[in-house]
């Protein structure tokens, strides 16, 4: 098993590859920078081309005591088809659970090109032992899941314990097998952007394939700067070592208007070869319906009342 | 096909994502075929006129006035009047009043005047919207609050006006250039005769409207446009004194005219400002403030940190990260309101640019400039970085008012300080870096009038500007740029 190095403050990873510096973030001028991008204007087809792509990068999801197969099942109908009106409108990229519920949502997914997402690690609080953590994971695995989204132990973190953190990440990594893990930074716990962009780098460095900015139960989840902040730190690891890893802010997004925000902000920070399914997400339980109402309303010139479009 | 080789199937990635053409509606302004001279309250018909253009287009926008030495003076005995005839002796609050009014009319029409910014001047819309607009009613909402405590802010020094002021203005923030130099006139009680820049005379005519709509007393502002002809009558006029922002070249002209005349003078002029990257900086923010520093206004910024410095430590990665970030910057037409960099200001500033940039290509700097397709008719330049620039290359030493990067490196804060500070100029300079205590240390030592640490070319109408050495004397923005406009005893 892969040991962690300890993080010696500022420097380098002492890894192989060489991983970017740690070095600092300014606060003040990353949120202005997230501001301007956040002012461009999409318009006509480029928004059009925007609001279609928000729907196959997201992670339809819900996270909720209530779930229940039958809710699984309205959810995946909806994630297969969006708009059953519109067959252009693609499906979204995936249908993100509880654990208990992946064997239902693969269930009805299955052969539609839709993936099925589960937490796992005790999402959201990540407060439990390592091996019930392993054994989650496995287990979702087991079960069909594509994709684990796992938290890291922010009490870790936040106490200096880098190395647990990055421990467990490989750990985790080691028992998703062939799923791709996504590693949820809880970025309202960190408490500052220094600390966002050092969880981004330990958890891209302990094998995360996703870097996500939220669980969702918190207030203050995804925001236009911690993301640039979280994409930042992605850029420097891919112009360090070539590698390309995926970026999942979720949390909070639950307008047409803020999804194009955000990729407007990915497009102009990472490129075109970021607007893909394979490496940028987002998470979000409400946001689809006012992306296909803003889809309809390009489409036919106006908008339509919220009851045109199903509630799952 | 197994599960397996399904779940690893790749999406496509697109070309490219292409943005649709944003423009704000032009509509909004309505500009006259033809102006004349604001004297006195009213519009006085020129002899003499020519034709101001749209530097994106070269479409001609309107014919303005070229104002003769005859013109001139009766604007400045227009503001003579006003001055001796109401405007020094009415309450300070009711000066306040007028102020607030211009103030808020100018928020009220911002709209209006942002495009118009953009149609003549060739800066990006959203720069007119964000930063030209909101800081021009700030300005008079800042001097309107200092027009009634002028006891206060110079306590046991009796501040009086000091009668007539002449200002001449440039072409890179016409707006808020004239609101620089019109607020603190107004708050401290003086009448005023204003010219904007040749090529940008038409957002100071829309003032007039506005000094109409808020009914200051006639002859209070007066607004004579025309070129360098124009601006040296002003000099010869008798007027109380000179406000002056533009090239160092024509602020010497100006002082060696009124040496021993008496008229007071103030100077704003050129800059080479070092923009400093210490290892410690946080990175991606600091590109972001070079590219702010430099890129802004198409570089036509007097303070703007044309001399990027960087620690020689972590040259490489800010270069290349700088490089990819050009290669994002939006380049076309003024209007779309995703431009980041606009039109060149006129023919004569492109040749100038040219001129400097062929230099450094021929002294051996290496140049960069983004791939991006400007557009065929206007003035355009692309965004540009010269690296293996030496010290004592042009274009490390004369400043190229255009959006050129000039890059050299150091190795210790003290050699930082000799290179920033190894200039005729000293308007302002940029420090980046995470140390609190190396700020003001650097701040300590660079002769420069302006110094932002982590962040650059933000005003405020209360903090002062104005330079050292080459870059001029006197303060614009707060109490001190009240000074300039008053007399003691």
């Amino acid at each position: 098993m892969a040991q962690a190095p300890a993080l010696p403050r500022g420097f380098e990873l002492p890894l192989e590859p060489r991983l970017p510096r740690i070095g600092s973030v300014d606060a003040v001028a990353l949120e202005e920078r997230a501001a301007s991008l956040a002012k461009r204007s999409i318009k006509r087809e480029a928004k059009v081309f925007a609001l279609e792509l928000a729907i196959r990068m997201m992670d339809l999801t819900t996270l909720e005591g209530q779930d229940t197969p039958g809710k699984i099942a309205a959810l995946a109908s909806k994630a297969i088809r969006p708009d059953p009106s519109d067959p252009n409108i693609p499906s979204v990229a995936a249908l993100c659970v509880y654990p208990n519920l992946v064997p239902t949502a693969v269930a009805r997914v299955e052969g539609t090109g839709v993936k099925v997402a589960s937490v796992a690690t005790a999402f959201p609080s990540g407060q439990s032992p390592l091996e019930a953590k392993l054994d989650e994971v496995r287990w979702v695995v087991e079960h069909g899941a594509d994709e684990v989204d796992m938290v890291i132990d922010r009490g870790a973190f936040l106490s200096g314990r880098y190395a647990k953190v990055y421990d467990e990440i490989v750990r985790v990594k080691e028992a998703c097998g062939d799923a791709h893990l996504k590693v949820i930074l809880e970025v309202s716990e960190l408490g500052t952007y220094d600390n966002v962009r050092r969880a981004s780098l330990l958890a891209i460095a302990a094998g995360a394939d996703f870097i996500k900015t939220s669980t969702g139960k918190l207030p203050g989840a995804a925001t236009l700067p911690v993301t640039l902040c979280m994409l930042e730190a992605i850029r420097d690891v891919y112009e360090e070592t070539g590698r390309m890893v995926g970026m999942k802010p979720a949390g909070g997004i639950r307008q047409a208007k803020q999804s194009v925000q955000y990729l407007v902000q990915l497009h102009e920070t990472l490129g075109v070869d970021w607007l893909t399914p394979d490496l940028y997400r987002i998470g979000a339980s409400s946001l689809l319906n006012d992306v296909l109402m803003q889809l309809r309303k390009e489409r036919t010139g106006a908008y339509q009342s919220a009851d045109y479009f199903t509630i799952d | 096909m197994t599960d397996l080789e399904r779940t690893r199937e790749r999406s496509p990635v697109p070309k490219d994502w292409t943005y649709a053409p944003a423009p704000e509606a032009r509509d909004i302004v309505h500009i006259e075929e033809r102006y004349g001279h604001f004297v006195g309250g009213e519009w006085v018909e020129p002899a003499e006129t020519y034709s101001t253009i749209s530097p994106a287009s070269e479409e001609p926008l309107a014919q303005v006035g070229q104002a003769t030495a005859e013109e001139v003076t009766g604007a400045v005995d227009a503001a003579r009047d006003a001055f001796e005839n109401g405007w020094s002796d009415i309450s300070p609050s009711e000066r306040a009043k007028y102020l607030f009014r211009i103030a808020r009319i100018l928020q009220e029409r911002s709209r209006e005047f942002a495009v118009l910014e953009s149609l003549n001047g060739g800066k990006p819309i959203k720069e007119s919207r964000d930063v030209d607009l909101p800081l021009s009613a700030a300005h008079f909402f800042y001097y309107a609050g200092w027009a009634d405590k002028l006891e206060y802010a110079f306590p046991n020094r009796r501040p009086r006006p000091i009668g007539v002021a002449g200002q001449i203005i440039p072409w890179n923030f016409p707006l808020l250039m004239l609101a620089w130099k019109i607020a603190p006139a107004l708050a401290a009680g003086n009448t005023v005769v204003l010219k904007p820049a040749e090529t940008t005379p038409l957002s100071a005519l829309l003032f007039c409207d506005v000094v109409r709509q808020a009914e200051l007393p006639p002859g209070v502002v007066n607004i004579v446009t025309g070129d360098g002809r124009t601006g040296t009558a002003i000099v010869k006029a008798g007027v109380d004194k000179i406000a002056f922002t533009g090239s160092t070249e024509v602020g010497k002209a100006i002082q060696r005219e009124l040496a021993g005349t008496g008229k007071r003078l103030t100077l704003e002029l050129g800059g080479k400002a070092a923009n400093i990257i210490f290892d410690d900086a946080a990175l991606d923010q600091a590109v972001e403030g070079i590219i702010n520093g430099i890129y802004f206004n198409q570089g036509h910024v007097c303070c703007a940190g044309s001399r990027l410095l960087v620690q020689e430590s972590i040259y490489e990665p800010v270069v290349e990260k700088l490089k990819r970030r050009l290669a994002t910057l939006r380049v076309g037409d003024p209007l779309d309101k995703n431009t980041d960099v606009g039109a060149i200001n006129s023919r004569q500033q492109l040749e100038k640019i040219q001129e400097l940039v062929a230099s450094g290509e021929e002294e051996g700097a290496e140049i960069y400039q983004p791939p991006c397709r400007l557009p065929e008719k206007g003035y355009w330049f692309a965004p540009t970085v010269f690296t293996n620039v030496a010290q004592s290359y042009r274009i490390a030493q004369e400043e190229i008012f255009g959006p050129v990067l000039s890059i050299l490196t150091f190795r210790t804060p003290e050699e930082a300080v000799e290179k920033a500070n190894n200039t005729p100029y000293g308007l302002s300079a940029g420090v980046w870096t995470e140390k609190g205590s190396r700020i003001l240390w650097m701040a300590e030592r660079l002769r420069a009038g302006v110094i932002w640490a982590n962040t650059y070319n933000r005003f405020d109408p209360s903090s002062p500007f104005g330079g050292y050495k080459e870059s001029g004397f006197g303060r614009e923005g707060g109490r001190h740029g009240l000074e300039p406009y008053l007399d003691f005893s």
